[in-house]
């Protein structure tokens, strides 16, 4: 199993009748409600999180893209991977992603990712979302029904920016470059691993089948919910027959909570767990889905958009989130029951693991957090051991230089001979 | 006055397109909203005209076109489609994206067409008279903003469906997905592609048909429209709002007379 510790950087300070009062958490936000003096400690808060992830025993970091968000401070991921590159050591890097379509040209998400490989020595796993329609389409001006076709081409001019070793001409639809020659280049080759966030689109599935990808289902409706998505995703792995259906062609995104007992939980994150469902995810309906984002395809299989559920989550209870599996809280053992659960029912590999949720402060996220990396990863770790080789779909670090290896100023002086 | 619901071969997709009624030709080119065989406005121009209105691919029953992607595609395509259907010169009228095609045909092609009907045409932005977003509008906010009488609107639109089946909203989204994933090609997420810096070729007499209450495309776009189109002419409908269409189909058709 490879479990990734991701942070989704909510703003925390979102008012307590934020719903009631204010049309959305996403495009049309109200950016007053944004304090650029208080935002930096949150920020340097957050990275501290992440950074402390990396030492407790969790595979990998992560981080992601999201713009005008009140749930997503994050519009730079690659920012804020470059900052964990240089703090942090041995784990992965997930930039779960760059919204390729987005970029302009997109030689710069090549470029940049190439850069994150070689500050990290190879730790970088790529992610590349189509995009949400809220940031793609409302947020980016991206047109709907022509994303998915500016997305593909993105993602060819990026492979063989990374992969060609010589200067070639890109003649596209979109990106019109006559001498593509990226510097700096990958660490990993041919390139780094690449996983696909998807939400129920048949085409991700095939993209991802096909190019040996790790489709990633992030989800906050949680795993019960995604059975019948994942399963659809396993069912088109063997329709189009992949050599194998090895876990890590998956990843799962699930909010997890960890105290030393079920009601321990509950005390201690109700409130932050309220706070992302009923203020972050208050999302203008009319922003879910802009027509012509999703395929026809994509609809008539019943897949809508989960930022716009039918009754909404506006008041759900801990004990409809965790019956219902939105979130994974409890005791140790309660969520390792649950855990095993989710990644036998669904077949995943890669988990995703939220656990910072909402206004959570940093102290109850890192006990959570090291109580999830002492007592219940060791025990999920070989729950496929028929695929614990299968290393397509992860980073390959090279031995790690050690930051600020500066001599000392003596040394500088005496090498000028003073 | 029967319409009947045809077909015709163009270079991309076939088409497919209403026609009836005799006289003058004349092309309608309809609405992001798509045009159905029982709207009254298509009777009414068919009481008085030997009216063709193609559905712009996607719409209705009418097959995907993935290769028409931006506004010359979709100006030449249209041109196709008269092309096809063996006319030369007909009146030439757009309602909303239908005005703003149609513009950009008679742009493209100054000589080819010498009577131009807009109406409530999209295609230019006033930076101080935003276009609401309509693609990021619910389906029970439209009438508010399409209609002069929002409540007499809705009965138009809803025609007593059920807004909250499952099955009705998988077939309202995949309709919804073929037909405004279409128009969102020209119209999202600003409705201009240019035209401002085009419309001085168009030759056509032009008339600007506007309802007094339009919501969706302010009036003072009829006023920017009309310093755009030389000699054009504007006849202002009270009482209409965005779909003056359907609201004051006489009105309109009466109007349209004026380009003989």
């Amino acid at each position: 199993m490879k479990f990734t510790w991701f942070n989704l950087m909510p703003w925390p300070y979102l008012p307590d009748d934020f719903r009631e009062t204010h049309h959305s958490v996403w495009v049309d936000i109200d950016s007053r409600l944004f304090d650029p003096v208080k935002s930096h400690e949150v920020y340097n808060t957050y990275l501290d999180l992440l950074e402390y992830a990396s030492t407790v025993g969790f595979d990998a970091i992560g981080v992601n893209e999201h713009h005008q968000n009140g749930y997503g401070i994050m519009p730079s991921p690659n920012l804020i991977a470059a900052a964990l590159a240089r703090r942090t050591k041995d784990v992965g890097l997930v930039v779960l992603g760059n919204s390729i379509a987005l970029y302009n040209p997109p030689v710069r998400v090549a470029e940049e990712f190439a850069m994150l490989d070689c500050i990290s020595g190879g730790r970088l796993i790529a992610g590349f979302p189509v995009g949400t329609s809220m940031d793609t389409n409302f947020c980016y001006g991206q047109i709907p029904a022509l994303t998915r076709e500016k997305y593909q081409e993105a993602h060819d001019l990026i492979i063989k920016a990374w992969t060609d070793p010589d200067v070639f001409a890109w003649n596209g639809r979109y990106n019109k470059l006559r001498h593509v020659n990226i510097w700096p280049r990958p660490i990993q080759k041919p390139h780094p691993p690449i996983h696909i966030p998807g939400g129920g689109s048949v085409e991700t599935y095939d993209f991802c089948i096909d190019n040996t990808y790790s489709y990633s289902y992030l989800s906050f409706s949680g795993y019960i919910r995604a059975k019948a998505l994942m399963d659809g995703y396993w069912k088109r792995v063997a329709e189009r027959n992949a050599p194998d259906n090895s876990p890590y062609r998956a990843g799962f995104a699930q909010t997890i909570l960890v105290a030393d007992t079920d009601a321990e939980a509950e005390r201690l994150y109700g409130e932050h767990v309220s706070y992302f469902y009923n203020r972050c995810l208050h999302v203008y309906p009319g922003f879910a889905d802009a027509p012509g984002y999703r395929t026809i395809k994509t609809i008539q299989s019943g897949a809508l958009s989960q930022y716009a559920p039918v009754r909404g989550y506006a008041n759900i209870s801990w004990k409809e989130l965790t019956e219902g599996g939105h979130i994974i809280a409890g005791s140790p053992e309660t969520v390792r029951q649950r855990m095993e659960e989710l990644i036998k029912t669904l077949h995943v590999g890669n988990i995703f693991c939220l656990m910072h949720v909402g206004n959570m402060p940093k102290e109850k996220c890192m006990y959570s957090t090291r109580l999830f990396a002492e007592k219940v990863m060791p025990k999920l770790k070989n729950i496929f051991p028929d695929y614990a080789d299968d290393e397509r779909f992860w980073c390959h670090p090279i031995q790690q230089v050690k930051p600020g290896s500066l001599p000392k100023e003596a040394d500088v002086l005496a090498m000028a001979g003073k | 006055m029967s319409i009947e619901l045809k077909t015709i071969a163009t270079p991309h997709v076939p088409v497919r397109y209403f026609e009836g009624g005799s006289g003058q030709p004349l092309v309608f080119l309809h609405g992001a909203g798509g045009l159905v065989a029982g709207d009254p406005f298509l009777a009414k121009l068919a009481s008085k005209y030997h009216v063709f209105a193609p559905l712009l691919p996607g719409y209705g029953d009418s097959e995907e076109c993935h290769t028409l992607r931006d506004m010359l595609d979709f100006t030449l395509h249209t041109w196709d489609v008269i092309e096809a259907l063996g006319l030369k010169n007909p009146i030439l009228v757009g309602h909303s994206m239908g005005g703003m095609i149609a513009a950009e045909m008679a742009a493209v092609a100054p000589h080819d067409v010498t009577r131009l009907g807009l109406i409530a045409p999209a295609g230019l932005w006033l930076g101080d008279h935003p276009i609401p977003d309509l693609f990021a509008t619910m389906p029970y906010d439209y009438p508010a903003i399409l209609f002069h009488d929002a409540q007499a609107g809705t009965a138009m639109m809803t025609a007593g469906l059920a807004l909250d089946d499952p099955e009705w909203l998988k077939g309202f989204l995949v309709t919804n997905a073929r037909q405004l994933g279409m128009a969102g090609k020209i119209l999202f997420p600003v409705p201009e592609r240019g035209l401002s810096e085009r419309l001085y070729r168009i030759k056509a007499k032009t008339l600007l048909i506007w309802g007094d209450s339009d919501r969706l495309i302010s009036p003072v776009y009829a006023q920017a429209f009309k310093k755009g189109i030389k000699g054009s002419e504007l006849v202002a409908i009270p009482e209409a709002g965005h779909m003056v269409t359907v609201e004051k189909p006489d009105q309109v058709v009466a109007a349209l007379g004026r380009l003989g």
